[in-house]
């Protein structure tokens, strides 16, 4: 059970990570175009903020490792989603106000609306590790297993996002949504750990 | 059996077309293919590498002034609301074709050019004979970012002309309620704003919603002859039909060597709604124009 909940959580984080990653594009775009440039700001916040994330997130789980510790990680993603959708336009036009070159201008707006959620969300895979593996030698098993549920659930949270969410939805709406399932999963998790 | 017919009609038109038109020059770019063609006189440039796609931009290279394609001479159906623009401003260069004959057209105007590609500037000058007047200046930016900036200078323009749609794929944020506004903020008080998009496609109701969404009513301009239908925004006092042909008929002999066939335009321009009000408005927010198309 805890096993099967712990994969839940890392797919779910999976998910939600591609999906942000995806509308970052669409959010710079009104002010820094969408150029081959803005891509790259996006992909390199993204890239750095999950290398941080997974650096933080194997130190912390040298520390009382638990899975409500672990769900709260989640709560914590998703509070630093959602000012997207509150301050997202603010920042954004500050940044366009302040830097004239678009390549950094959006590198700045990136790594404004989207490092720190994307950080704490990167500290889910170490973290996920460590609470499922028991044996060093079942290590790099548990891990290669985690890492396929995770992508799996990146995979598909770039192909909702793309091919249907954007057409159903508003961002904002699909931002408000990826955050409320970070705080449900993490709820789920919460209570799943306290049982456990 | 009628499924085989028509691949080999298919087939047949691909052959010819390959053989036909002679590749001249190919070039990628950071954000498209741009391939160089010509069969007979007509040299075109084409935004990918699929034969069976539409020519984006043509030039006959024994009338270089003649406008090739319908859609392209019907932009200039914007002249009508303001036949003496002193500012102009082009969101996509193409060929050039349009900029060149504005700047020959007038001669004193400013003209503004905001091309997303360096390498269509590029392919435009060395194989479509585009010159840039010393009245016009050419911006290698994307046109979102470019009109945001240009918001907070003073300049505004009579006449705006988006063209920034090649069929292939659209840039999504040149399609939404936020951009037009922010286009719209940029025209002088009698300034007009003309639009080359699409008339097929569930995106016909969305984009017909977003524009209505902006400036109320607009004219359409249709073809038979073209996929692509023009919109006309004048931003000024309603112009009655009667100073629509007296305007048209000033413009006649400076238009004439262009092709431009402007005492017809007038009687095609409608501001009937033909398309579904209850379309989802195209914003910042939601803005799948390129979903939209393919359904």
């Amino acid at each position: 059970m805890r096993r099967v909940l712990i994969n839940v959580l890392a797919f779910t984080g999976g998910f939600v990570i591609m999906s942000l990653e995806l509308l970052g594009g669409r959010v710079l775009a009104p002010y820094f175009g969408s150029s081959i440039y803005v891509w790259g700001s996006i992909i390199t916040v993204f890239m750095l903020s999950l290398a941080i994330g997974y650096l933080c997130g194997g130190r912390l789980s040298m520390r009382q490792p638990s899975l409500q510790r672990f769900a709260l990680l989640f709560l914590v993603g998703a509070v630093l989603t959602y000012p997207l959708v509150l301050y997202g336009d603010a920042i954004m036009r500050l940044v366009f106000d302040a830097i004239e070159d678009p390549r950094y201008g959006s590198l700045v707006a990136a790594s404004a609306l989207f490092a720190l959620p994307t950080i704490v969300l990167g500290m889910i895979s170490p973290y996920s590790v460590r609470l499922l593996v028991t044996e060093a030698g079942h290590a790099g098993n548990v891990a290669g297993s985690l890492y396929f549920i995770s992508t799996l659930g990146s995979a598909l949270g770039t192909l909702l996002t793309s091919f249907y969410l954007v057409l159903w939805f508003e961002i904002d709406t699909i931002v408000t949504l990826l955050a409320g399932t970070l705080v449900v999963i993490a709820i789920v998790g919460l209570v799943g750990g306290r049982r456990a | 059996m009628r499924r085989a017919v028509r691949w080999l009609c298919t087939l047949l038109i691909l052959v010819t077309h390959t053989t036909m038109a002679r590749e001249i020059h190919s070039q990628a770019s950071l954000y498209q293919n741009i391939l160089v063609t010509q069969v007979g006189s007509l040299r075109c440039m084409q935004f990918t590498v699929r034969r069976d796609q539409r020519n984006q931009s043509c030039v006959d290279m024994r009338r270089p002034r003649e406008l090739v394609f319908a859609y392209t001479r019907m932009m200039l159906a914007g002249l009508l609301f303001n036949p003496a623009p002193q500012r102009i401003l082009m969101v996509g260069l193409g060929g050039g074709s349009l900029p060149s004959t504005l700047a020959s057209l007038y001669p004193e105007a400013w003209i503004d050019v905001v091309e997303i590609d360096p390498a269509v500037v590029t392919v435009a000058r060395d194989y479509f004979g585009f010159l840039p007047s010393a009245h016009m200046q050419i911006f290698e930016q994307d046109a979102r970012v470019w009109g945001k900036r240009a918001a907070s200078r003073p300049t505004r323009y009579d006449l705006i002309v988006l063209d920034a749609f090649n069929g292939d794929y659209i840039p999504e944020h040149l399609m939404t309620r936020e951009y037009l506004q922010e286009t719209a903020n940029l025209l002088t008080n009698d300034g007009v704003l003309v639009s080359n998009t699409f008339a097929i496609s569930a995106l016909y109701h969305n984009e017909s919603v977003t524009y209505a969404a902006v400036f109320g009513s607009f004219y359409n301009f249709k073809s038979p002859d073209t996929a692509n239908r023009i919109v006309i925004i004048p931003r000024g006092a309603p112009v009655e039909r009667m100073q629509l042909e007296a305007n048209a008929g000033k413009l006649r002999a400076a238009l004439k060597p262009y092709g431009v066939p402007i005492t017809s335009y007038p009687a095609r321009l409608v501001t009937q709604v033909d398309w579904d009000t209850h379309a989802r408005v195209l914003t910042d927010q939601y803005a799948p124009a390129n979903l939209l198309q393919g359904q």
